[in-house]
């Protein structure tokens, strides 16, 4: 019986529940510094003078560094096609760009020690006119980067047809706020560096790209790849923010290689808020047309990314809003351009679903605003625009080719889970008692693309003399759960039992080559790799028994409930991996192993629909989620397990978005929400249990049939909420509110629906 | 000064700074590195160990205020033999960590709010409410409660 699909439980386990997980911070590296960043304290200034003096004679202070003493080149932008003058200086260069920007480096006998120094350098800052708003960046009237003319580091054109919207009947616009939000990985940005006796550098990292991190580090710092050892130790979490190397990572490298002994840095939760990446960051212009009875004609999105101080992934996350605009409905025409910002605000990066729920979360609402102008039920409304289930390979009018999907299928099984017709009859009876709790239901379906950059991933299977085996994989897991699922997928193939199977990742020196794990990518590649490699590794030791059996490769067969070749009908005489495993080595000299460069087989495109169901107090504003039901769709389910543990955590994410979560900053440039007292990351007492449940729709995209699941309970749960929460009082008179719906906008909003229907019906009496 | 206290069943005695956190005795002096931080401002509860079998969040608590008590953490908490406490169990079976950041401190959590419930059942308000200075990103707490609940009901935690 095949093992693939079960609920198998998770062989990463037993040590992090028992003695805890050895993260950078935990490692044991004999007469480690530690490294410290001075910081700035303001968003955007000169820097006029920097006094060490004080910092460099404090006690256990070993080295204090700024740009000048680095002599490195500064970072180019994140991706090729931004604005390349747009670079970041890996220490402050002249000017400080945002709170938080890393100005000086502090190399002491303790962390203690170091913080202790850093309160003694003295910067002096000529303050220059500060950028917080992208909507002021884009007027160009100050400059981040006088040199270059602009603050704009990407743009965006697909159509500009001025008779987009002839022939509705209807059009609806809307300004969208898809809020800046905070990562938030339990395990802060951490690194540790050292030089090997040999000269190479030895790199520990907190990252979800361990060959990513060797070749910028590379570059950053002049030298060969293969000089450079990165091993990342295990990684408490990184939600794509980990994806990205950062300008502190190659400070600690270069650090090491000053003094000559091992540092290492571990920032604090309150430096984190300020130097991981942060994610969304969307001011978008919807506008949606149809027809009086619901058809949907055409759609157009214009969004305003703020990329902040250094363009990094965040700059480009409007490339995957367009390619996802359309969504799951047949919308015959569709415009979406978008302008991406520098502002003196933390750089945005990748978070959970980067680019694409952005994209949901402004079709789900300006669908429900389109229901709610026709006078439609919005899962009517949904329905009756919903790409058909033979309609796929499907096209998008952005021109994103879509591989499979039931979306009808997972429609009418959520609806069918939350009991929607008679949520919406209690919710009639709630209003019509006219108390204070009203109820609210909302809606989104979804589709979203997973492994959307599409790049190859490196596995390979190796068999060692006693017949375990040994999995290696580019991917780099900080809590999927890759050691149980790969070890599945190669147990299944192999017929060795899980416990006897080893995979090893994140170590550049062990595994040749990577990608990482980002983008819902690491299954449908990199499992695909390795799966690959053990169907290679059973082809080669079917040769090598048929030598051993005197027989044709072509008669001799894998019994995979004992883990061992015999020719096809004579199972009594046999020969185990352990035996063909020595064979190869004794006389071929080599390991018996396959190793597979897999190319991408092309982005997968996961759906689903979530329906939300919360409480508002209409007195106060304070909004509960009672209820969240999820059916999510990622092609066929390795292990059910581990993908509701994503799906999981990714509405927890996707629901803190509507409801709490918000970086904000004052017009000044200061963060108002930089540690996790000010900050709202949400908590078990905020979140009701989830209803989850799959549909399974294979991708002939990769021969698992597999899609990304990481991602798609983030981008599926924050519309669905943020319409409940507009559900619960659009009978007020709201029409739309604003993420995060804090009990203050939720009131303000009610307040204003009553200003304006009494400001009407004054006018009406008069 | 000497701290000296009972850590996970053995007497440690280390000279520190007064300053010295709780925390930055069991990780740094008696070298126990399971406990993590994760914050700065006592809101995540990654460094939650039990101090005289309650928990408390040793970022906020002084290596000194411990002086003569007894504190357990994660790696104190299986049988010598290796048996997991039934906590430890209910997390692997309901799948209830992932990147193991959050876990310890949740596990001491639930260890010391399935101890103080007395003759009260737990109910999974109880819990959310309990867990709120506990901070998890990656498992959306709906397998952490539900790994709770489970240990909750553990013959061997029923008093």
């Amino acid at each position: 019986m095949s093992i693939l699909g079960n609920r198998v439980l998770r062989r990463e386990d037993p040590k992090l529940l028992t003695s805890g997980g050895t993260y950078v911070g935990d490692l044991d590296l004999p007469g480690v510094l530690s490294l410290t960043f001075v910081r700035s304290t303001i968003a955007h200034g000169r820097i006029e003078r920097i006094d060490l003096a004080e910092a460099k004679a404090a006690p256990g202070v070993v080295g204090v560094y700024t740009h000048d003493d680095l002599g490195l080149p500064p970072m180019p932008p994140g991706m090729a096609f931004l604005n390349a003058e747009m670079t970041r200086p890996l220490l402050a260069s002249g000017v400080v760009r945002y709170v938080g920007e890393a100005v000086a480096a502090i190399v002491a006998e303790s962390a203690a020690a170091g913080a202790d120094a850093a309160e003694l350098v003295v910067i002096d800052y000529e303050p220059l006119p500060v950028l917080i708003d992208p909507a002021d960046a884009l007027k160009d009237e100050t400059l981040l980067y006088p040199g270059t003319g602009t603050n704009n580091t990407f743009s965006l054109q697909f159509g500009h047809d001025e008779t987009l919207f002839d022939g509705c009947e209807v059009v609806v616009r809307q300004r969208i706020v898809n809020q800046r939000v905070a990562p938030c990985p339990l395990e802060t940005r951490a690194a540790a560096a050292f030089i090997e006796p040999d000269g190479r550098l030895m790199f520990y990292s907190s990252t979800q790209t361990a060959h990513g991190v060797r070749d910028t580090l590379a570059t950053s710092l002049g030298i060969e790849p293969e000089q450079i050892h990165v091993v990342t130790p295990d990684v408490g979490g990184g939600f794509g923010a980990k994806a990205s190397v950062y300008a502190e990572d190659i400070v600690t490298a270069w650090c090491a290689r000053r003094v000559g002994q091992p540092v290492r840095w571990s920032e604090t939760r309150s430096e984190s808020m300020l130097g991981l990446g942060h994610g969304r960051g969307q001011i978008q212009d919807v506008e949606i047309g149809g027809t009086r009875d619901g058809r949907v004609l055409a759609y157009r999105i214009d969004v305003l990314q703020d990329s902040g101080a250094y363009p990094a992934i965040g700059a480009v996350l409007p490339f995957m809003t367009r390619t996802m605009a359309t969504g799951v409905y047949d919308i015959a025409r569709a415009e979406c351009n978008s302008n991406s910002v520098v502002t003196n605000t933390v750089p945005t990066v990748a978070y959970r679903g980067a680019g694409r729920p952005e994209a949901t979360a402004a079709l789900e609402r300006v669908m429900d605003c389109y229901a709610s102008e026709i006078g439609m039920d919005p899962a009517e409304l949904r329905r009756k625009n919903l790409i058909a289930a033979d309609a796929f390979p499907f096209t998008t009018p952005t021109g994103t080719e879509y591989d499979s999907g039931n979306y009808v299928g997972a429609f009418d099984l959520a609806l069918e889970m939350a009991g929607y017709a008679e949520l919406r009859s209690a919710q009639e009876a709630r209003r019509a008692e006219g108390g204070a709790r009203q109820l609210g239901i909302g809606i989104s379906t979804y589709v979203e693309i997973t492994n959307g950059v599409p790049e190859g991933e490196y596995g390979a299977v190796e068999i060692r003399p006693d017949g375990r085996a040994i999995v290696r994989t580019g991917t780099s897991p900080h809590g999927q759960g890759h050691h149980t699922a790969w070890s599945m997928l190669v147990s299944e193939q192999l017929g060795i039992a899980m416990e006897d199977i080893e995979v090893i990742h994140g170590d550049t020196d062990l595994v040749p080559r990577g990608v990482g794990t980002f983008g819902s990518r690491s299954l449908q590649v990199g499992g695909a790799a390795v799966n690959q490699a053990a169907i290679e590794v059973v082809d080669k030791a079917r040769w090598l028994a048929a030598d051993l059996l005197e027989a044709d490769a072509a008669d001799v067969v894998l019994d995979k409930s004992v883990g061992a070749f015999h020719v096809a009908g004579t199972p009594a005489i046999s020969r185990d991996w352990g035996e063909l495993a020595r064979l190869s080595l004794d006389r071929d000299g080599a390991p018996l192993m396959a190793q597979v460069d897999l190319d991408s087989p092309g982005a997968t495109f996961p759906f689903g629909t979530h329906i939300a169901v919360v409480e508002v107090d209409t007195e106060t504003g304070m909004v509960e989620l009672v209820r969240h039901v999820a059916v999510d769709d990622a092609g066929r389910i390795l292990n059910p397990l581990l993908a509701e543990g994503q799906v999981h955590g990714g509405i927890a994410q996707g629901a803190a978005q509507a409801l709490l979560e918000e970086f904000s900053y004052d017009a000044a440039g200061n963060p108002l929400t930089g540690n996790f007292a000010d900050y709202s990351i949400i908590s078990a007492a905020e979140l009701p249990s989830f209803e989850t449940a799959f549909t399974e729709t294979p991708t002939p995209r990769n021969p698992l049939g597999a899609k990304g699941i990481g991602e798609s309970g983030t981008i599926g749960s924050t519309p669905a909420v943020h319409n409940a929460v507009v559900d619960a009082v659009s009978h007020l008179g709201v029409r739309h509110i604003d993420m995060a719906t804090t009990p203050e906008r939720v009131w303000q909003a009610i307040q204003a629906a009553a200003a304006h229907r009494s400001a009407e019906s004054a006018e009406g009496a008069a | 000064m000497n701290v000296t206290m009972t850590l996970n069943g053995s007497d440690v005695s280390h000279d520190v700074e007064p300053r010295t956190l709780l925390v930055q005795f069991i990780r740094d002096a008696a070298g126990l590195k399971g406990t993590n931080v994760g914050c700065d401002t006592t809101s995540c509860g990654a460094c939650t160990v039990l101090l005289d079998g309650r928990s408390v969040k040793s970022c906020t608590v002084l290596a000194a205020q411990a002086d003569g008590s007894s504190v357990t953490t994660i790696e104190g908490l299986a049988e010598a033999d290796g048996t997991m406490h039934p906590v430890q169990r209910a997390f692997h079976e309901k799948h209830g960590l992932q990147c193991g950041y959050c876990t310890p401190g949740m596990v001491m959590a639930i260890v010391s709010l399935i101890a103080e419930r007395g003759d009260h059942e737990l109910t999974e308000h109880d819990i959310r409410l309990g867990l709120e200075g506990n901070l998890c990103r990656c498992t959306g707490y709906h397998n952490i409660v539900e790994a709770a609940m489970a240990a909750a009901r553990a013959p061997e935690l029923r008093s």
